[in-house]
């Protein structure tokens, strides 16, 4: 019930850019729900829009990006002192104000994020038990030592070694994954309904990302939270996520559950993508030739251009004639849980 | 053109090659201690090979590389090229004239395809450069050249006077690889070349480097992280750990039966395109142990699940196990390793 139970649910958003040279549809009519204390992942190439929709629910896009339509709905619980039950109540993101107080008292507090590079989501000048104490009296009534105390217990449950120490230290002193854990914690410490992880292993080396993952997939056990999970490695959304969408140039055009999605996908372009990568049992089992790599022919077309039918056209190597070039294919549910953008299985 | 090829003898011979930065501290600069971040690395490349060299950041895979084609002076050791005008020659050895004609044949590309190329040179000019250079063409015959570069590398030879700007990251790999591959070189470091790159970009360039390879009988040293593309491309593979060889085995060998837990570690942290459950997973401890300051012994054993009292105390030999398989551990011939893939 309330673990199926949706916590954000993205409509029909459009983020735009408006540049001098033209247009970008970073998102464009992007559909998604994330359930609470699930994990959804979204991969895709560079420029598919990701992690411009996660900055648009976080409403940190930045300028001239514009949310240009579309509802983000957020089911927020307000928990009642007198009543042991909690309330739900609707509010849309997209309509608040970036920087008005609505919305910053939810972003990183109810909902907060982790980005890419730990060094530049840190202040260099600033101690680490600073920054992350500043993230607790911002949102908690608490004062500085409580907040300290706060701060020191959530780096012990993000396993840095000395947290008390680590409070003190300045994140130049911390290695690359030491980082991460204390942006982790920093994110982690108001007890977000939803963690936005954009590509957080990706500046890491593996054995520091397998014991990330490892780690925030514990945490989420342990919190509860929902986590929306960006990357473009499909071995890593192969581990962590629940649920998968495949995003193509601002567009979702595969959403399944993370077994369907590498067992049997159906869109050309997530087919494409999954041949695309080498397998190790592939190298391992070669015999004198080696196979080649099956590529997708050409490249992500320039984002200014507005293509007619579906984007994926121009490189699909199953493409329909007269029809993938000039409409856009719908969604269709070929399975519960399972929708494809793709014409090969709308219904006549 | 691929010119008659000697199978049997290595192209390129690394002994013990050493590569220390000297930690300077004060008002005096005074030498306080030295990062090794290159510790005594000895293998060969034979040939038309190509020999992948993995492991983590900071473990010395890169500077191994640069101090290999002298691109930083090494400390120590000796780099035999069989250079096709020369002969055998010790890069560490050579001056500067011979070091160019050297340069002609030991090329690099290099990771980042957005700082490896001048924002304010066209086309013709970087990959016209090397030939520029080293004297090998001017004028129409240089223009010919990158020409005939480009559209081996898979760019229109119209593009030549173009910025890099208006060519994304794929394409920026191209132009780097036409640079490298302009003097028609017999061997290339190439590292990284992939890690900036998405995976459909990723397929595509390495796709290019195989066919080239054979077009051109070039012979890689690949350096990554990836050991998927690691795999993939490489017909042997070695491992560094704090700036060491800790394994070396023929690509299929060293991915089913590994032999030093580091590896084993390594092969188990990758995250795999396949979402069934598997059986278990080894989580190392720790970190990367610091090249300035590393452990006594074997440098892994703070970090290693299979740790016994002689391996804080003595370092072990790299030792050839089987034929072609060498191994950096005490325990290499009694541990029974799972590797990346079961068959």
């Amino acid at each position: 019930m309330l673990g199926n139970s949706a916590l954000v649910e993205i409509k029909n958003l459009r983020t735009y850019f408006h540049l001098p040279e033209g247009t970008v549809r970073a998102v464009d009519g992007v559909d998604l729900t994330i359930r609470r204390g699930r994990t959804l992942g979204i991969v895709g190439e560079s420029g598919c829009g990701k992690s411009v929709t996660a900055l648009s629910l976080l409403r940190l896009v930045p300028s001239p990006g514009r949310i240009e339509g579309g509802e983000i709905l957020f089911y927020r619980t307000v928990e009642e002192a007198s009543a042991s039950s909690a309330l739900t109540d609707v509010i849309d993101l997209a309509r608040l104000e970036p920087n008005g107080r609505e919305m910053r008292s939810i972003r990183g507090n109810q909902i907060s994020m982790v980005f890419q590079e730990p060094m530049s989501a840190l202040i260099p000048v600033r101690t680490v038990g600073s920054q992350i104490t500043e993230v607790i009296t911002l949102h908690q009534k608490v004062s500085e030592a409580e907040a300290r105390e706060i701060a020191a217990d959530m780096l012990a449950r993000v396993r840095l070694p000395k947290p008390r120490q680590a409070l003190d230290d300045y994140p130049f002193q911390l290695s690359g994954g030491m980082r991460q854990r204390a942006v982790i914690a920093m994110a982690l410490c108001c007890r977000p309904k939803l963690l936005i992880a954009d590509e957080p292993t990706t500046a890491l080396d593996v054995t520091t990302e397998a014991q990330i993952l490892d780690l925030m997939r514990e945490l989420q056990k342990e919190f509860g939270m929902a986590i929306m999970y960006i990357t473009h490695n499909l071995g890593v959304i192969a581990e962590m996520a629940e649920t998968v969408a495949v995003m193509y140039l601002g567009k979702v055009v595969e959403l399944t559950d993370v077994k369907t999605l590498f067992m049997s996908p159906l869109h050309p372009y997530t087919r494409a993508l999954l041949r695309s990568i080498p397998q190790l049992t592939d190298a391992v089992a070669r015999g004198t030739k080696k196979p080649r790599l099956q590529t997708i022919e050409g490249m992500v077309p320039d984002p200014y251009s507005v293509l007619p039918g579906c984007t994926f056209h121009p490189r699909c190597p199953e493409r329909l004639p007269d029809l993938c070039d000039r409409v856009e294919p719908g969604v269709s549910e070929v399975a519960p849980g399972h929708s494809v953008k793709c014409h090969l299985y709308s219904s006549p | 053109m691929p010119e008659p090829t000697h199978q049997d003898e290595p192209l390129l011979e690394v002994k013990d090659l050493v590569k220390h930065f000297p930690i300077r501290r004060g008002f005096l600069k005074r030498v306080v201690g030295y990062v090794r971040a290159v510790d005594g690395v000895s293998f060969h490349v034979m040939e038309g090979e190509t020999l992948g060299l993995v492991g983590e950041s900071g473990c010395g895979k890169t500077t191994a590389g640069r101090s290999i084609l002298r691109a930083i002076p090494p400390t120590s050791g000796e780099v035999w090229f069989r250079d096709p005008v020369l002969g055998p020659v010790d890069v560490t050895k050579l001056d500067r004239e011979q070091l160019r004609q050297v340069w002609r044949n030991m090329r690099v590309i290099f990771q980042d395809p957005y700082a490896s190329l001048s924002p304010r040179m066209t086309l013709l000019d970087i990959v016209g450069a090397p030939l520029r250079a080293m004297g090998l063409a001017t004028g129409k015959e240089l223009e010919d050249r990158v020409a005939e570069m480009l559209q081996l590398v898979g760019l229109r030879p119209e593009y030549m006077r173009r910025y890099p700007h208006a060519f994304s990251g794929g394409q920026r790999q191209r132009i780097g690889l036409a640079r490298a591959l302009a003097p028609n070189p017999k061997f290339v470091i190439c590292d990284e070349p992939v890690s900036a790159l998405d995976v459909s970009v990723q397929a595509q360039i390495l796709n290019l480097l195989e066919d080239l390879q054979e077009k051109m009988g070039l012979t890689y040293l690949f350096v990554a992280h990836d050991l998927s593309v690691v795999a993939h491309i490489s017909d042997r593979v070695a491992v560094m750990y704090v700036g060491k060889i800790v394994e070396m085995a023929p690509t299929a060998e060293l991915f089913l039966s590994p032999r030093h837990p580091y590896t084993e570690a390594l092969m188990s942290a990758i995250p795999r395109p396949d979402p069934r459950p598997r059986e278990k997973r080894i989580l190392l401890k720790g970190e990367v142990a610091n090249p300035a300051n590393p452990p006594s012994g074997c440098y892994f054993h703070p970090r290693c699940a299979y740790v016994q009292d002689i391996c804080a105390k003595e370092e072990p030999p790299l030792e050839e196990i089987s034929p072609g398989h060498w191994v950096k551990c005490h325990l290499a011939r009694e541990l029974r390793l799972t590797g990346a893939v079961q068959l």
